[in-house]
């Protein structure tokens, strides 16, 4: 790719869990865009070289979760003038100019995340019928390289398929719709519930039957994990549950985590794979979304309490789970989410405004504005739950840190969730500001965990890139690795923790962040517009099975409104399109 | 106190964004830096001197500064926006969004503002001797939070959407207003002298409106409580038989909002 530049970073603290580097003094080397192990001395000569003397040296972040493109993240903006008025970004001779706190136009959304030293976000939930729109906004997303996940849990195909067993045709299903629609995984959204809304009902319990199909989220949640590891795809199915948000609902969550148990991963990918000292291939056969909003505890918002134990006591042992946290970090939120009757719910409670929209034969959603207040006592229990799951799950390769940006609140709030993580007096700063129920009906007040540098880095780079199945060329810094490389100012031989503001601002600006072995942002400053890639899963599967589940596709075609040739996204509405070879027969 | 005087040099053709004409900017600043603040025309970013003749300095405070402004600068945008503490006073028309979101201090425009004067204030107090354009004391568009403090008197009559989702403070129109003053108003005060087209008080869940003159179509959505004389709101009085009614009812659930009428100007009610 044009661009791809040859860099030395020497002398700094490394940091690179997939290779067990836990801040080695060492150099980092560049070649052409990928990590060398050295580079000749002919090759020096013509390389940047950075000091990173005294300095924190990682890989380029990777967020698995986060809500950057597509139709309910413009949504929200329309909805939201007062979210743009207050905050903007003026043009440089190299960005375009942006606005947004909670929803920030595609620009602003490329140079906050790089600022912040990320490299590569996952579009969350790309629903069928609005894939063209949401690689319109990902390929004008710059800095960052993309990819999102299918919403397939309510899809009429799949429902069928499921309910009659035809296990097989709906695998050849799924791989079709991947690459029709170039996206990345399968996400799963309130299983078999969603459909219902379209008829003002929800779904409450995993052997209920929906309406219509008469499946069951059961069902939908066992038939979507195990398509997935028929087929190999690079991430395991990934799961909102149902009952979200509403109190007690931990206990479908964990139920619903039961279901894969006996499934078996399988990752099957036809890639070039970067050299590193632990396997880099995921563990688990399912990825569960946003904990906190899964983990509700109590039967009424009267006594309301954390939820995440017997999720956290579930997830510590057995060795099939991965999920990201979904944290809280106060203050102004959007929310949004596949998950219509979740976000009606919360109009009924705050009656904020409202939107709410049904796609056809696949899916729905929802989008509200919300506010999470330190003197609310629900949102300070949430806040709790988010830092719980983080710090209770023992094996930190198990969990991912996220907000669900934006529902549990804007990723520009990261460096207070990771400081609060690693530094126990900031916990304790924010115990003091919000309500008492954050003590009270959470263990969060008896953690005296503090999470390392090296506990960081997997939480924000080496395993969302394994869990999601990027880890091949992204998420670490072994040899063959993409040069992505987040350089922060921070002497971990001499962090003073308790100096928690500091631990914030250095995590919001990354004093180097380098894509590709290009430097694209420094101390905040957006220096370069590197080239980036838009990955999706391109699986090929039995040439006769496609032809006959295709035959069948056609036929209830017409229940759509769109016809079957203008279905699929072609090529050209992605930014270097970059399909990650899965062979299923393999 | 120290006093700044800016005399227009001109006109104006695209409007000019302005948030530096504050006391809190001004301070501690000479001529020759205020000359040099920067202020946005379309796209181009241009100094302050390009627009106005600037002469006096700073105070050593926004509480120490003063600034007059002689002649119309209705092209010019957010005079005043967000300041903390001093004065402003305009002689002539003021442009769009004049005293958004202040917080302090006194604005007094002898002469007409345009929209959003006043929109998001916090504290402090502005005047305006003439008339006032859409949005004055409003909510933002998209935002249910308005004016949360302070206090705007409008010595004319005003458009339509005054106090738009209020939350505090307190809005004095001598004249009349159009459609919509007072949609979401959820606390704060609004008191119209003249008339109200329609929609007075839509979806308001709090606070406090009073109309002494006709209302011409009122909402369907407020119910009669009681008739009171004479009311006193702090220093203002308004004098006659009121009619008073709960509501936004259409809309909102709970709702502590009243709404006083005229007796004798709304016969029919």
């Amino acid at each position: 790719m044009a661009g791809n530049k040859t860099i030395a970073i020497k002398n700094g603290y490394v940091f690179d869990p997939l290779n067990e580097i836990d801040g080695e003094l060492m150099d980092i080397f560049v070649k052409d865009g990928k990590v060398v192990r050295e580079l000749s001395s002919a090759e020096m000569k013509n390389a940047k070289t950075i000091d990173a003397k005294g300095m924190t040296v990682m890989p380029g972040g990777v967020d698995s979760h986060s809500h950057i493109a597509g139709a309910k993240v413009n949504g929200g903006r329309m909805m939201r003038p007062e979210d743009s008025y207050k905050w903007n970004r003026k043009k440089t001779p190299f960005t375009h100019s942006g606005t947004g706190y909670t929803v920030p136009s595609v620009y602003l959304e490329g140079y906050q995340y790089s600022q912040m030293g990320y490299t590569t976000v996952f579009e969350a939930a790309v629903p069928p019928l609005e894939a063209r729109h949401t690689h319109e906004e990902m390929r004008s997303i710059p800095m960052i390289d993309t990819g999102g996940y299918l919403v397939l849990g309510n899809n009429w195909f799949l429902m069928r398929y499921l309910r009659d067993g035809e296990i097989e045709r709906a695998a050849n299903y799924v791989a079709w719709m991947m690459r029709t629609h170039k996206t990345y995984g399968i996400k799963c959204v309130n299983p078999a519930g969603v459909e219902n809304w379209g008829w003002a009902e929800n779904i409450g319990a995993l052997d209920e039957a929906n309406i219509h199909f008469g499946v069951t989220p059961r069902e939908m949640i066992h038939g979507l994990c195990e398509i997935n590891e028929l087929l190999g795809l690079p991430m395991s199915m990934h799961l909102h549950c149902n009952n979200l948000g509403q109190p007690g609902c931990f206990e479908i969550t964990k139920d619903s985590l039961e279901i894969p148990s006996q499934i078996k991963t399988k990752q099957n990918l036809d890639v070039e794979w970067a050299e590193t000292k632990v396997d880099s291939k995921r563990k688990q056969s399912v990825y569960l979304t946003h904990a906190q909003f899964n983990s509700f505890g109590g039967t009424s918002w009267g006594d309301f309490e954390s939820g995440t134990k017997a999720i956290i006591d579930h997830v510590n042992q057995t060795d099939y789970i991965v999920m990201d946290s979904g944290c809280v970090p106060f203050g102004e939120a959007t929310v949004m989410t596949g998950d219509g009757p979740a976000i009606h719910n919360l109009y009924k409670l705050t009656g904020n405004k409202w939107s709410n929209t049904d796609v056809e034969m696949e899916c729905g959603s929802g989008i509200l504005p919300f506010t999470y207040l330190k003197s609310n006592p629900i949102h300070s229990v949430q806040w709790a739950m988010g830092l719980e799951i983080l710090l209770l799950v023992k094996d930190v390769w198990k969990s991912i840190m996220t907000t669900d940006h934006p529902n549990g609140g804007t990723f520009l709030k990261y460096p207070n969730i990771l400081a609060w993580l690693m530094s126990q007096e900031a916990r304790e700063a924010t115990f003091n500001e919000c309500h008492q129920w954050a003590r009270d009906r959470s263990d969060l007040g008896t953690v005296d965990r503090e999470m390392s540098l090296y506990d960081i880095a997997v939480l924000t780079r080496a395993n969302p890139a394994r869990t999601v199945g990027i880890s091949h060329r992204k998420g670490s810094l072994g040899i063959g690795a993409d040069g992505d490389v987040t350089i922060y100012n921070m002497d971990p031989t001499n962090l003073d923790t308790r100096d928690y503001e500091n631990l914030v601002s250095n995590f919001s600006q990354a004093e180097y962040t380098i894509k590709d072995g290009g430097i694209v942002s420094r101390k905040g400053e957006i220096v370069a517009i590197p080239q980036k890639r838009t990955y999706y899963a391109d699986v090929t599967v039995n040439e006769q099975g496609e032809k006959d589940m295709l035959a069948d596709v056609k036929e209830w075609f017409k229940y759509y409104t769109v016809g079957f040739a203008h279905y699929p996204t072609p090529d050209s509405y992605l930014m270097n399109p970059t399909p990650i070879k899965i062979n299923a027969e393999g | 106190m120290e006093e700044v005087t800016l005399t227009p040099k001109g006109e104006i053709d695209i409007m000019v964004e302005a948030e530096v004409i504050t006391p809190d900017t001004f301070a501690t600043k000479s001529a020759n830096e205020i000359e040099n603040l920067v202020v946005w025309q379309g796209s181009h970013e241009l100094p302050l001197s390009g627009f106005f003749d600037v002469k006096g300095k700073g105070g050593s405070s926004a509480k120490e500064t003063s600034i007059v402004i002689e002649g119309d600068v209705t092209r010019v945008k957010r005079i005043g926006e967000g300041m903390t503490g001093g004065s402003i006073v305009i002689n002539g028309s003021a442009g769009m969004h004049t005293g958004s979101g202040m917080n302090g201090g006194e604005i007094v425009v002898n002469g007409n503002a345009d929209a959003w004067a006043g929109m998001e204030m916090k504290g402090g107090f502005l005047h305006i001797t003439g008339d006032a354009g859409d949005h004055a004391g409003c909510a933002y568009r998209g935002s249910w939070h308005g004016m949360t403090g302070g206090k705007l008197v409008i010595d004319g009559s005003a458009l339509s959407q005054v106090g738009g989702g209020m939350s505090g403070g307190v809005i004095e129109v001598a004249g009349s207003v159009q459609n919509f003053c007072g949609i979401r108003q959820n606390s704060g005060l609004i008191i119209v002298k003249g008339d109200a087209v329609r929609t007075v008080g839509a979806e308001m869940s709090g606070g406090t409106i009073v109309v002494v003159g006709t209302i011409t179509n009122f909402l369907p959505g407020f119910e009669y409580t009681d008739t009171e004389s004479d009311l006193t709101f702090d220093d203002i009085v308004c004098q006659g038989e009121f009619k008073k009614f709960a509501g936004d009812h259409a809309i909102v659930t709970q709702t502590k909002g009243a709404l006083y009428v005229s007796k004798n100007a709304n016969e029919d009610l």
